[in-house]
Order: structure tokens, then sequence, then C-alpha cells
């Protein structure tokens, strides 16, 4: 065999699991205490709350602790991820910095920055937006046209990315930049990873609001937007190799099959402790998927902590997973009992929340951080079909 | 983690004695003696027998590791049906005679009586490979309480009849049937056990035919050219197979945790229910999904008899079926989730890791 996905089982250890019960507390105390409700997406942006999950230690818990980080493993951080997202923690001001930006920082960053950021980052202080699509440049990322154009001391920036999550609430962008033309040989030469200021003067953000009525998206145009040489990311011209094995990190965590868990829970809740056979198989099946889901993507953050790249089992996981929590919602309405004029009334107002949110951004999951097609693209070339 | 040279027996075994011309062959009802004979001498079969009962005393692992490839090369011998019996027969602490056998019953509600006479009453459908077993490891009733029986096979009434695979799935009369031996079972081992333990051996069986059907397709997708080149070159084909890579990976990973459940935990207890549940659901849907797109690749000739892949997709519609199908144990599943209720459900999930 040429190919052989493997998806070994992974036992946590020991301080896992305290820490998984720590982390439960912790989520517990912030819901009573009404920081956050668990049902519905409402809220899922708070500095406050990542201030308190960085005094936890639970933001950057991989990285050394020179940087702010807490040399914790990966899999006590895959814990705290997928605790946040079962109890739909307002993770939003942080997660895309612990998850992608500090470790682009932390391994092609340079030494002043790295000191400078990632501590602020460990603290819950800064919010990171990741600069990559662009009106012509969306699956197929090394199109990107934004140029970066050698400077004094610097770069100036000029152009436009859109689809930008969160840049009206970012503290930094890494956006991923033009600065020398592809080569015939290589067309993902020429672009360059660096480290963008939003505050920096002639950067101008327009929301764009999505379906759900939600203000996430942002266009973010730049007008001779100076970035200094020491927020250069990495090798100029050379970005295409340092964004594979990011990738594997990207796609295989818990947010890609946990992103309508909720839907599922309160059907279970809606069904009560004796539903009939035909809403206990409907909820059985789903519970099967997310099970086996979750042990594959655990596996690959077991791989991860082993040190290896596992960038296809990440895709494998990521395609299974997305297309299983964006099927969930409709899988769930059509469990849910029938309700009429003359049925008792069922008391769901948690159900239909939770069926209203996750069935709008049901059409996401499948498209952000690589869409179903990019990813069956990188299986099939792992089979040896590309 | 099973043995590895346990596992690289079984794989040379099936490599040389397996072909699809002998499959075939087994199922115009012809014996494959020369492929059972080399796992009987490597002590395969009764793997979850303990030394001191005759068997080769292996890990419940090192079993499912066998089945994992012997369901990869569509064996046509019993070979789950005699690891289960074996391990029924131990239960009992009876040792394992030598050649090919089954259990009976394998559906939950199955009800064969031991009357006071010491003779059998009942019947079993769907009992695999049951003209062939040399001996029968019977889960019986007496009193109200289970015993394990040890039949002879010859002599019992048996009416033939096949899976989708071509493969002995038996109605057996056990009606005066007078056992070799009979011994008492600890708690808690029932029809239902049983059930559970088979239906993790099929996961295994299913995962190994996944991956074979996995193989076959990736190889004809680079071999078979249309419009001038390898079909594996269409996006749409790539799509497919990467779909089924997807699934066979669900699938091994879900057969797997059954395994380990089992290993780690014993037939009792609700988290072994679960995974096995899980498992027996995940890796059905996968066998349905699987087998359309493995077909759909290979085109006409994957509809053909002479092209072995039906060996492995004819397997997998049998096995999804066995020992509970998906909705069977989706409901079993389900009901023990809603008893827990819907906070309990991120706890359910989360407490074997």
């Amino acid at each position: 065999m040429a190919y052989n996905f493997r998806f070994d089982p992974i036992e946590l250890p020991p301080e896992a699991k305290e820490l998984r019960q720590e982390v439960r507390a912790f989520l517990r105390q912030e819901i009573e205490a009404g920081t956050f409700t668990a049902e519905g997406g409402k809220g899922s942006f708070s500095k406050a709350f990542s201030r308190k999950v960085g005094a936890k230690g639970w933001i950057g818990m991989t990285w050394p602790k020179k940087y702010g980080g807490h040399e914790r493993s990966h899999l006590e951080r895959y814990v705290v991820t997928e605790e946040m997202l079962a109890a739909r923690a307002p993770t939003r001001s942080h997660s895309t910095a612990d998850r992608q930006s500090g470790p682009v920082i932390l391994r092609y960053g340079q030494e002043a920055v790295k000191q400078k950021i990632l501590p602020q980052i460990a603290a819950g202080e800064l919010c990171f937006c990741i600069g990559l699509s662009e009106p012509n440049s969306g699956s197929d990322v090394f199109a990107a046209a934004t140029r970066a154009t050698k400077t004094e001391g610097g770069w100036l920036v000029n152009g436009r990315k859109i689809w930008t999550s969160n840049a009206h609430r970012s503290d930094y962008m890494i956006g991923l930049l033009r600065t020398s033309p592809a080569t015939k040989e290589n067309r993902r030469h020429g672009l360059t990873q660096f480290l963008i200021d939003m505050k920096s003067p002639g950067i101008a953000i327009r929301p764009i609001i999505n379906l759900a009525g939600q203000h996430d998206f942002n266009e973010v145009v730049f007008d001779d937007v100076f970035v200094p040489d020491l927020h250069l990311i990495g090798e100029v011209d050379m970005a295409w190799k340092q964004a594979s094995d990011e990738l594997a990190y990207e796609r295989s965590g818990p947010d890609r099959w946990l992103e309508t868990f909720q839907s599922l829970t309160e059907l279970v809740r809606l069904a009560g402790a004796e539903p009939d056979d035909r809403l206990a198989a409907g909820i059985g099946r789903e519970v099967a998927h997310l099970a086996t889901l979750r042990r594959m993507s655990l596996s690959v953050a077991g791989m991860l902590q082993a040190g290896k790249t596992p960038a296809v089992e990440a895709a494998v996981v990521k395609d299974l997973g997305t297309n299983f929590e964006q099927a969930l919602p409709d899988k769930v309405r059509l469990l849910a009992p029938e309700e009429g004029d003359s049925t008792p009334e069922r008391n769901d107002e948690r159900f239909e929340e939770a069926l209203r949110f996750t069935t709008l951004i049901a059409p996401k999951l499948t498209i952000q951080g690589g869409t179903r097609e990019v990813l069956r693209g990188i299986i099939a070339r792992g089979l040896g079909l590309r | 983690m099973a043995d590895s040279i346990i596992v690289d027996t079984a794989t040379r075994i099936f490599q040389d004695l397996c072909e699809p011309a002998i499959v075939n062959d087994a199922e115009t009802g012809e014996w494959p003696q020369a492929l059972w004979q080399a796992l009987e001498e490597n002590g395969l079969p009764l793997a979850w027998v303990p030394d001191d009962l005759g068997g080769a005393g292996a890990e419940l692992l090192d079993g499912f590791a066998v089945l994992r490839v012997a369901g990869r090369f569509a064996a046509p011998v019993p070979i789950a049906e005699t690891l289960l019996a074996g391990w029924l027969l131990a239960q009992a602490r009876i040792a394992a005679p030598a050649g090919p056998m089954t259990i009976a019953p394998v559906h939950r509600d199955g009800n064969i009586e031991l009357g006071a006479d010491g003779t059998l009453r009942g019947r079993a459908r769907h009992v695999p490979f049951a003209r062939q077993a040399r001996h029968i490891a019977v889960l019986c009733r007496r009193d109200g309480a289970r015993a394990v029986a040890l039949v002879e096979g010859a002599g019992l009434a048996v009416s033939g009849a096949t899976s989708l695979a071509g493969e002995p799935r038996d109605e057996v009369q056990f009606d005066g049937a007078v056992p070799q031996q009979i011994g008492p079972v600890p708690a808690g081992l029932d029809e239902a056990a049983l059930c559970l333990l088979g239906a993790a051996a099929r996961t295994q069986q299913m995962a190994g035919a996944l991956e074979r059907i996995l193989d076959m397709s990736v190889q004809h997708a680079l071999d078979r050219e249309q419009f001038g080149r390898p079909i594996g070159k269409f996006q749409a084909v790539q799509h497919n197979l990467a779909t089924l890579a997807g699934d066979v990976a669900a699938a091994g990973a879900a057969a797997d945790a059954a395994a380990e459940a089992l290993a780690g935990s014993g037939i009792a207890g609700e988290a072994v229910l679960g995974e096995v549940a899980i498992a027996k659901i995940r890796v059905g849907e996968a066998a349905g999904t699987g087998a359309a797109i493995a077909h759909q690749v290979h085109g006409a000739m994957g509809f053909t008899y002479e092209l072995s892949l039906h060996h492995s997709t004819r397997r997998l519609w049998a096995w999804r079926e066995e020992f509970g199908n998906e909705t069977a144990w989706a409901k079993r599943l389900g009901h023990l989730v809603a008893r827990h209720g819907a906070d309990q459900l991120w706890p359910f999930l989360t407490a074997g890791s």
C-alpha cells in the first residue's frame, strides 16, 4: 500500500485528564457568573474572558516559558480547546492567535517580535486575524496580489484582503503579501508573511455582514501601510514553504467537528429520558459519527505531539468533520418530534435557538480554512492520484 | 497494540493461500483445506483460547488484528466464528477441540434450552458456517441461567442458506442434540453479550474489507485510461476516492476503539456497549457508502463476477447486517445517551480519554 492513513489510539496522560476537570470547573463558574450561555452563538468574543483564560495559563500552552508559554503538551492543549468549544465559551478574541498566529511567530518570527508579542498573546491581551483571501485569491491562496514593496527600514503595503474574520477587533494581522512575481517553475514563489499592526496608518476596515446577521467578515484595504523590517516573518518570497505544516494544526482540531454540537445536545434534551426508537436511533447515529471523529482528531493531536506532520490525516479529519458538523443541524431538524396546534408545547427555546444558529452557520463550515474541494485534492494527492 | 508477529503470520498465510480463485471455489462449497490447515498450524483460530484449554493464549487485540487481515483477504473460512467459539468455550472452562467451529445463537433473542435430560431444544437462525463446523459452541439456558454447550456439528439438522457473499448462514435445529460438554458461564454473559463480541469481530473484518476496496479502487483509477488519461486524473474521481479514504479511515478507527474497549474492560459495562455500538454503526455506514464508491470507480468491470471486487463488497453488505445492523445499534446507543440526558452527552463522549 502506497498510503496507509493511520489513526492510532491516544491514551491521554493523567495530567490532561486532571486538566479537563479543572477546565470544566472554570467554565461552570463562568456560566454561573453569566459570562456566557451555552446554547446559540452569542457573545463569542470577549477580551475579558480571554484574559481570564490567559491567567489560567491556557493560551500558548505548548510554547516555551521564556515567551510566556507553559511548555505543556499538545494533548493538554487539545483538552482545553475541546472543552471550551463544547461549552461554547467566547474564545474568539484569542483562539486564532493561540492556534495559528502564535505558532507561526514562534517558528518564523524575529527574536525581538517573539519576546514582545508572544507573552501578550499568552496573557489573552491580543487578538489576531489572518490576511489570506483577496477578491481574486480565495482557495487559490498563492494568487495573492496585495503587494509589499521594499522601502527604507521596512515595507509599504498596498492592496486588499477580504473575508478577514475579526479584522475589526484585531490588534495584529499575519498577512500573506506579494514581494516578487511568481516564477514559471514555481507559481507559489514570491509571497512573504508579515506581521501587520492593525492600528497602522493607511488601513481601512469595512464590515461585511454575513447571512446570520453577524459582523465577522471584513474587507481590509491597505494604502501605503508601513511595516517595519522587524515584522518580516520568515524568508522573503518563501512563504509557501512555511505554510504547509501549520495546516496540520489548523485542520484537525475539535473546531472542525464541534461547531454545531449544541444542536445535538439540545435534541437530546428535547428527547427526554425515553425517546421513541426512531429518535433514539437518530441520536445514536450522530453520536457514533461524533465519537469516531473525536478519536481521529485526538489521534492527529497525538501525532503532532510525537513530532510528526500528519498533513493528509489532518485533511481527512477536517473533510469528515466539517461535512458531519454541516449536516448535523439538518439531521437534528428532521429528528425533532413534530409540533402542531394540538400537541403539547414542548418548551424548546434552547433547542430552537441552537437549531437556528447552527443552520445559519452551516454553509461556512466546509469553506473556511480550506474548502471541501481543496481538502479532497490533498487527500487524493496522499492517495497517489496527483 | 496487537502483536506484529501474529499479524505478519496471518498476512503471509492469507497472501499465499487465499487468492481470489480460492474464494470463488469456496462459494461453490469447496472447503479451502490448505488455508484452514495453515491457520490452524499457526494457532490462529484458537488465539482467544488460553494455553491450558488447548489454545494459543493470545490477547483479544491479537485476535481482532487477525480478523482485520482476514477481512482484507475476504477469507472464506470461519476464522471469526472459531475465535468466538473458542472464547465462549473458555468462559465455561471447556477445552477447545480442533477444527472449524461456530457459535449459536447469533441473535440477541436467541433461545436455546438445555433440558433436565441433558438434551438441547430450540433452533438458531443465520448461524455462520454451521454446515462446515466440526463443533458448535452453544450459549444455552438451563433453569434460567446461562451455560455453554459444546455440540458436534455432525448429526445436527442444518438447512443451508447463504449470505449475500455466498457464505453459509444456516438454520440449525438443536432439538434432542446431546452436548459433548457443558459448563456454566460467568454472570453477565448472555446472548446480548455474545452478540456484542460478534459485532466487534465483524467490524474488524469490515474494516479490513474496506481497506481492500480502497486499495483496489485507487489502483484501478491509476491503471484504467479513458479520454486519453488515467481516470484517477479526473477531479470527480479523485474526490470520490478521497471520500472513500475518509470512510475507510473512520471505519478503522471506530473498529479499533471497540476492540480496545473490549480488551480493556471485557464484555460488561456501558462504556464497552457504547464503543461497540459506535463501531458497528460507523463501520456499517462506511460499508454502504464505501462499496458504492468502489463500484462506481470500477465501472462495469467491477460488476462482473470475474473481478474480485465483489468478494469484498458482498461481504461488507452481509457483515453490516450481522450481529445487529446500524439501526439496531443506533437505537441502543441513542437510548443509552437519552437515559443519561443532554448534560451528560459531552462527558460521555470524552469519558474514554
